[in-house]
């Protein structure tokens, strides 16, 4: 298994930009998520690595050894695709057997035979090793792709969306089973998706990736409690996170005057820079406490716009005027909708963001003091 | 505005049944979610209603008139479909107000009717663009719009966010609802997706393989759900479910998960419900959703010792998976509750929130405790 790392890697399509300075890092044995939209550079990304696409600057490095000149084979990743591109006429058996049988690899018979069995002992598909692949679900399929990949050994595993064309309930059983895999082996493994649950669940560290650039890396802890920018907030979680405007006068977000004034901490406020005048409040919806009246941070009041059930909690819409935010509440707590109802948010829990660049005010000044 | 009935409802394809004797009643002004996974009949149930697919046998009635033998036209049912269908070459104005052209109204009804619609839907502003410069989550309110412009008595919508992106999905859902609360149309909505339907609907009815399995609110079919398939369908993360068994115990059940995994104290009356249902039979399987499998750092009476395994930090909370025996829990906990994997815990299932199945059929015991 090895480290990957990335320096300053830019990538054009013609005139458009795909990778824009990408640098980035990929532990030995690490899971490592890159998040993103559609067309935010992920796939490109993986690409470079594998050797499918050359980038027009920077270098890519495995174990620290440059591998720009190396081919796909030579730098010895494997690739999983969104799309299982197994051989239909093949059983599951041959086509596990199919990257061991290479001209460029010697693999002995036995050692094929043994690669194989614990390939399918892992993934648990050892009852359908004779069995054709056209005749697998979904999820079986996928399941052999992983196989396919890991039986050749290699050295990072890089994922595009593997699991994008599962549905919902299988997608939830093999994001535990990849990431079991990923911990038992040690792998280093590049998982690239649009899908903020997947990067939350199973990342050591998520890399956000927006418009060819790297938004934010950190753990999945970090992204979601200390989002860099308003794009990250939002990108992140769901429920996304509320994010209110409004004039910043006398040490407080004014969202709707007289009705939300939010006091900004003294020691951030003190450090706001002279003519930011607008800021955006950013609450998660676990952090808006319905109920609750008076006490820090409440004395609030909002009415309520819609209830949604989520089983173990709900999900209240409120409006304050025509501001709306959302809030977790106890599945057995009664709401009714259009009524009024008193909260209050989490003091120490709230960010703070420049209207106008989205970036979080706690950042910028270490963005700031790091020069 | 209107109530729906379906009696005895068949349909079938060759010897193969899609829809198998359904009977459901949809209410004035309810929104009731039909929810299955793909290929249960839901679509077709839907269809049916809207009188786009012919049913074999059975009967549809719209404020108790039969209407199976009707012309789609003649149901005064508007149908809301997953791609929006939205006429290019009209403007979002014209695309709502299509529906009224054809019924020869007064010009000036027709636009106030329009007006109206737009403004509840908070399109108002969007009327002389085409559909091709509207984001999304736009095009799906004018179709939306489009529906309810004819006041139908029914709105029938089949996977109508299933095009749009997780965050707009997650928009639409709480203004959809709005909608619905605003205008009051009877509406009957179709998706494979469980949070949708449990966010939105009034009553959900579960469809599977064309039978209905189960019609309640959200949260009767989340708490009581009565069977296997309808208990591991609806909620997220799955409800875990081993199999097991109870024995008598010193004034208590005990509850055995696995084969001698872990065992757990209940109250005494367990047995005895389990045994007048299973006749002797002890083996049952036993369901527990991950907020309801209990978690202590320390050794605590009436928890049993488990592992640490896989964590899940999402955000709001994480979801751990414990290891007991040859068994595996997910269990839902305060974020950064149980700090790695390898850790030792103690666990314990909620009496309160366990399920007990009969191990053969999958049907709920339906034993409260």
């Amino acid at each position: 298994m090895a480290h990957v790392e990335l320096r300053n890697i830019t990538k054009k399509f013609r005139r458009h930009t795909a990778l824009n300075d990408l640098s980035l890092d990929v532990g030995d044995g690490e899971f490592f998520v890159l998040l993103g939209p559609t067309g935010a550079g992920k796939t490109t990304t993986l690409r470079l690595i594998a050797g499918l696409d050359a980038p027009d600057s920077g270098s890519i490095l495995i174990e620290g050894e440059d591998v720009g000149q190396w081919s796909a084979a030579e730098r010895d990743v494997a690739l999983v695709f969104q799309y299982y591109s197994l051989y239909p006429h093949y059983t599951v058996r041959e086509n596990l057997e199919f990257p061991l049988k290479s001209r460029h690899r010697r693999i002995g018979a036995e050692e094929v035979a043994a690669r194989v069995a614990r390939a399918a002992q892992t993934l648990r598909i050892e009852h359908l090793l004779e069995r054709k692949t056209d005749r697998l679900s979904g999820g079986e399929m996928q399941r052999v792709s992983i196989g396919r990949a890991i039986v050749r050994q290699p050295r990072v595993f890089l994922m595009d969306e593997p699991l994008s064309n599962l549905d919902a309930k299988l997608r939830e059983i093999l994001r535990a089973e990849l990431k079991d895999l990923q911990m038992k082996f040690r792998a280093t493994f590049l998982y690239v998706t649009h899908d903020q649950v997947e990067a939350m669940s199973m990342a050591d560290r998520i890399g956000v990736l927006n418009g060819g650039r790297i938004v934010q890396i950190g753990t999945p802890d970090e992204i979601y409690n200390r989002p860099r920018d308003t794009f990250v907030a939002t990108f992140v979680g769901s429920p996304a996170m509320n994010l209110l405007s409004g004039a910043f006068r006398d040490g407080k977000v004014m969202v709707a005057p007289g009705k939300l004034e939010i006091p900004v901490e003294a020691e951030l406020a003190n450090r706001i820079p002279p003519g930011l005048d607008r800021i955006t409040l950013g609450v998660r919806a676990e952090d808006v406490v319905v109920g609750q009246d008076g006490g820090p941070g409440g004395g609030l009041e909002g009415r309520v716009y819609g209830v949604e059930n989520h089983g173990a909690e709900k999900i209240v819409t409120l409006k304050v005027d025509e501001h709306s935010l959302k809030a977790t509440v106890p599945a057995h707590m009664a709401i009714e909708v259009d009524s009024a109802i008193p909260f209050a948010l989490t003091p120490g829990k709230l960010q703070f963001f420049a209207d106008q660049t989205g970036v979080n005010l706690g950042w910028m000044k270490e963005e700031a003091s790091h020069g | 505005m209107a109530s729906i009935a379906l009696r005895n409802v068949e349909k079938y394809f060759g010897e193969n049944y899609i829809v198998r004797k359904l009977n459901l009643e949809i209410r004035h002004r309810e929104f009731l979610v039909l929810l299955g996974p793909s290929g249960c009949g839901k679509t077709t149930t839907l269809r049916a209603v809207a009188g786009l697919e012919e049913i074999d046998s059975g009967e549809i009635l719209i404020d108790g008139q039969p209407v199976q033998n009707r012309q789609a036209a003649d149901r005064d049912i508007a149908f809301v479909f997953q791609l929006f269908a939205l006429y290019p070459h009209l403007t979002a104005y014209e695309n709502i107000a299509f529906p009224l052209r054809a019924t020869n109204e007064n010009r000036n009804v027709v636009d106030r009717r329009v007006r109206e619609v737009a403004k509840a839907l908070r399109i108002d502003g969007l009327l002389d663009k085409r559909p091709s410069a509207l984001s999304g989550g736009d095009m799906q309110r004018v179709a939306i719009g489009r529906a309810l412009v004819r006041r139908p008595k029914a709105l029938l919508m089949d996977e109508p966010m299933g095009a749009l992106d997780a965050k707009l999905r997650e928009e639409m859902r709480a203004e959809l609802k709005h909608i619905h609360i605003e205008n009051e149309a009877t509406t009957v909505y179709v998706t494979h997706d469980q949070v949708e339907a449990m966010a939105m609907a009034d009553r959900i009815a579960v469809m599977n393989d064309g039978v209905l399995q189960q019609v309640g609110l959200p949260s009767d079919v989340y708490q009581y759900p009565v069977n296997l398939f309808v208990a591991q369908f609806v909620g997220s993360p799955i409800m875990n479910v081993i199999t097991g068994a109870v024995r008598p115990g010193d004034g208590c059940t005990n509850v055995v998960l696995g084969e001698n995994d872990a065992v757990q104290r209940f109250p005494v009356e367990l047995y005895h419900k389990v045994a007048e249902r299973r006749q002797g039979q002890d083996k049952l399987a036993i369901g527990v959703r991950p907020e309801a499998v209990l978690v202590a750092r320390q050794a605590t009476d009436g928890y049993f010792p488990a592992e640490a395994h896989i964590i899940e930090r999402l955000g709001p909370y994480d979801i751990v998976d414990l290891k007991f025996g040859t068994q595996l829990f997910r269990s839902r906990t305060a974020s950064g509750y149980v700090s790695k994997a390898g850790d030792v815990v103690w666990a314990r299932l909620d009496e309160k929130q366990t399920h007990f199945f009969d191990d053969r059929t999958g049907e709920s015991l339906r034993i409260r405790l």
